[in-house]
């Protein structure tokens, strides 16, 4: 269920796609470079799409700009740098470590630490509650009779 | 005439709706059969009231009755008959709707069959039910009412959106709304349990299979729809981490992390509030997954119109049902107390494991979703979150919770042994990494990644069929105790390795396809040739073709391997004259795992002057593994639901018996 006015959109202003050969770069290895750029890069005036999936002119303009900058040998970061500098961060489909992203990037590690420290903590109660009830783990005539009727259904 | 009536019964399940609660709610309080069993009727009536509407809603979009509102704006006289029905779900009226019918369903359904049920707990289930169904009704009848009729009735409709008319697209939502929606069950079951204060091993028990039906459907639902983009928007791609994807994806994350816990809680009596607190997370995604997918607040498209003044009616109707949940939960999960200990190495830790994992992956998902909002509402700035950030993020968890899961099902409950498990389990691992390396060594280009991946999806399939070895004594035991063991097995045991396998077979398909699969693109003339990794691809002919509802350009391009014919593929350009649209009807030729995927690009200039198309091919290998996975994950979900042990009756004799 996506982006069914990009495609529309996109059917609207088409420029042929990323692996188009017409746009092609000569060289295979910096064509390679030049796709996995692509794959990072939002195409803006599309809805949630990188500019390697769109047909929309805009994707291929902008496909054109990464390529002539992998033809004069920048480097991804400058590459990336770049773009921002020209459009904003939201040409990144993958946003910068930066304090304003610290929230995104670090939900992962402080969702996994909070679910660890619960999980110590359900533990570490358990090992002391299991001292104290060695007793009452066993069972009393009555329940084992219980639990014959119990297994039986099973 | 019908139309009105359907609209008067709308109304009439609203009010039925209000005396399923209030009669529900008292009758569990005072304790009275009577007035519980008069909600548990009002339910009953409450769903023929929804279905009564939905059939004539039907019944105007079979009969293009174009004076209601709803069927001119997404229907159209000259479209098929099955998306005319289709189309009665493919709005945001429509679709509210068949919300409704679901959910009042589902509250039928506990009103029928939940006679073993302790009358308290199944009153107040129902009535939570109804306090449901009273709020999204209201929003339908007085927001959305998709009866209303226009007074300049127009001579002809305006069309459902031409990608929406495919069959997978029809079915999908019924499918992911029997899904979304059936968490509302778990979220009522939750709060009757909150309100007497009590939630043990029965409980989880009778909630087990609701959960377990709409955990099935939402994985078919949510394959369906990445089958739908896989084959439908022309890109070779099935999932984009769009937030539309991501708000059907989080309840599903949900739903599975409930499933096992409630294991636990059924069989050890442990994590009882955990349990309850998904049971109500697993239906507040999916309100939230509706709200974001209606309310237009994240840049997604959807065929739904967006519109901001329901959003905030659908976000105040989530906000109250959460909040009444999370509420309860506050005020009574001190109060639960927990039962089963457990070791470190245990059954009972490896789904805690499981659970945090299932979680944070939640987590990511949410905030990556959000996240475009909250630094807009924070510092202005806008940003994009997508699929590479949740590559980097979400698919690292899922290896960490695939790569003990094998482990999870051979601990034994309460204090497992390590070394037991490795001595099980080491086949399962070197055949894996053998055939990671395999792959390694023999697939072109080489990807460790994609190895690894590889190894981990054989682990996940190894690590199942395992498990069930084990359990029947396979080669250990003479053949007839073996058969003995098999046919003895209990339905849950063959669901559990089912859903584990099927999810290795689905890892299977998604690292080969991503990273093995072969892209060609050229602008072809009439007799052109393509090359695609082994295979030839000629454009024989471009002709026109003409459906009941647009013309299309439509290319015969002949796929030879070494000389011999593969396939003819006739993908198509489709011009649907309703709506001015185009769409490309992309051609398969399916082999045993994988796809030949052909796309006709728009007709432009070629070199000697004679016209060209842009033909793009794509070799997609193992891709049906990707459809199939999900699919054996669902399958398990079914056959773990006909265990006769989740049956109602057993659970009563459980009780009983306590």
């Amino acid at each position: 269920m996506k982006r069914l006015l990009i495609a529309l959109a996109a059917v609207a202003c088409m420029a042929g796609a990323a692996a188009d050969p017409a746009e092609r770069l000569p060289d295979p290895v910096q064509e390679a470079r030049a796709r996995e750029i692509f794959r990072e890069v939002r195409c803006l005036v599309c809805q949630n799409e990188s500019i390697d999936d769109s047909e929309a002119s805009l994707a291929g303009d902008l496909r054109q700009v990464v390529r002539d900058q992998v033809k004069q040998g920048r480097s991804d970061k400058e590459i990336r740098a770049f773009l921002v500098e020209r459009y904003g961060e939201f040409v990144l489909l993958k946003p910068p470590f930066s304090l304003g992203n610290a929230l995104l990037w670090a939900t992962p590690g402080i969702a996994l630490i909070l679910g660890g420290v619960l999980m110590m903590l359900l533990l570490r109660r358990r090992s002391a509650s299991a001292v104290d009830g060695e007793d009452a783990q066993r069972l009393s005539q009555e329940e084992e009779a219980r639990l014959q009727v119990l297994l039986k259904d099973e | 005439m019908i139309t009105e009536f359907g609209a008067y019964a709308l109304v009439l399940a609203l009010i039925l709706s209000a005396l399923q609660l209030i009669l529900s709610a008292v009758g569990g309080a005072r304790r009275s059969a009577l007035l519980a069993g008069a909600g548990r009727g009002a339910a009953l009536g409450a769903f023929l009231c929804t279905a009564l509407t939905f059939l004539a809603l039907i019944h105007a979009f079979v009969m293009s009755d174009f004076s209601v509102a709803n069927v001119a704006a997404n229907s159209h006289t000259a479209k098929p008959m099955l998306y005319k029905v289709a189309g009665a779900w493919g709005s945001h009226e429509g679709s509210m709707l068949l919300w409704c019918l679901v959910l009042t369903g589902y509250g039928a359904a506990v009103a029928s069959f939940g006679e073993a049920l302790p009358p308290r707990l199944r009153a107040y289930a129902v009535a939570t039910q109804g306090a449901l169904g009273v709020l999204f009704l209201a929003y339908t009848v007085f927001a959305s009412n998709p009866m209303a009729r226009l007074y300049d009735v127009p001579v002809e409709g305006a069309s459902l959106n031409p990608l929406l008319q495919d069959p997978a697209l029809a079915f999908h939502p019924p499918f992911l709304y029997c899904g979304y929606v059936g968490f509302s069950v778990v979220f009522s079951f939750a709060m009757a349990a909150l309100i007497e204060g009590r939630v043990d091993a029965a409980w989880a028990r009778w909630v087990r299979p609701w959960t377990l039906a709409a955990w099935s459907f939402l994985t078919v639902g949510i394959t369906l729809g990445a089958f739908w983009a896989y084959y439908e928007l022309g890109w070779g791609g099935w999932w984009f981490w769009d937030p539309v994807e991501n708000a059907s994806f989080m309840p599903w994350l949900i739903g599975s992390a409930l499933l096992h816990s409630a294991v636990v809680l059924e069989k050890r009596g442990a994590l009882p509030g955990w349990t309850v607190f998904l049971g109500l997370a697993a239906f507040t995604f999916s309100m939230l997954g509706a709200f974001l997918v209606r309310s237009g607040v994240l840049t997604s498209v959807h065929a739904f119109a967006v519109d901001p003044t329901r959003g905030v009616l659908l976000l105040t109707i989530m906000g109250i049902a959460a909040g009444a949940g999370f509420a309860m939960f506050a005020l009574r999960a001190p109060s639960l107390n927990s039962g089963g200990l457990f070791a470190p190495v245990s059954r009972e830790s490896a789904i805690v494991l499981n659970n945090i994992i299932l979680s944070t992956a939640t987590a990511v998902v949410l905030v990556g979703t959000l996240f475009p909002l909250i630094r807009e509402a924070t510092d202005g700035e806008a940003v994009s979150v997508g699929a590479p950030f949740f590559n980097m993020t979400f698919v690292p968890l899922m290896v960490l919770a695939m790569a003990v899961l094998p482990a999870g099902p051979l601990l034994a409950w309460k204090r497992g042994d390590a070394r037991l498990v490795v001595r099980r389990l080491w086949l399962a691992l070197a055949v894996a990494v053998i055939l990671g390396l395999v792959a390694f060594a023999v697939v072109s280009p080489r990807s460790a990644l994609a190895s690894a991946g590889l190894v981990v999806g054989f682990w996940l399939i190894g690590g199942a069929v395992l498990e069930l070895a084990e359990r029947v004594k396979a080669f250990r035991a003479p053949w007839a105790e073996v058969r003995r063991r098999a046919t003895g097995l209990p339905r849950g045991a063959w669901g559990t390795t089912l859903a584990h396998a099927g999810l290795g077979v689905f890892v299977l398909g998604a690292s080969f396809e991503t990273t093995w699969r072969v892209e060609a693109a050229q602008a072809l003339s009439v007799g052109g040739q393509l090359k695609l990794g082994a295979y030839e691809l000629t454009l024989t002919d471009v002709g026109t073709a003409e459906g009941g509802n647009y013309i299309a350009e439509r290319g015969i391009v002949t796929i030879t391997k070494a000389g011999a014919p593969v396939c003819e593929a006739k993908p198509e350009r489709r011009f649907y004259p309703t709506g001015k649209q185009t769409t490309s009807e992309v051609a398969i030729c399916p082999k045993v795992l994988d796809d030949l995927y052909v796309v006709l690009g728009e007709r432009r200039a070629g070199d000697n002057g004679q016209p060209a198309w842009l033909v793009r091919a794509f070799v997609n290998p193992w891709v049906r593994l990707i459809f199939l996975g999900p699919l054996i994950m669902a399958i398990g979900g079914l056959v773990s639901l006909s265990d006769r042990r989740l049956r109602f009756g057993v659970a009563r004799k459980v009780e009983k018996a306590a």
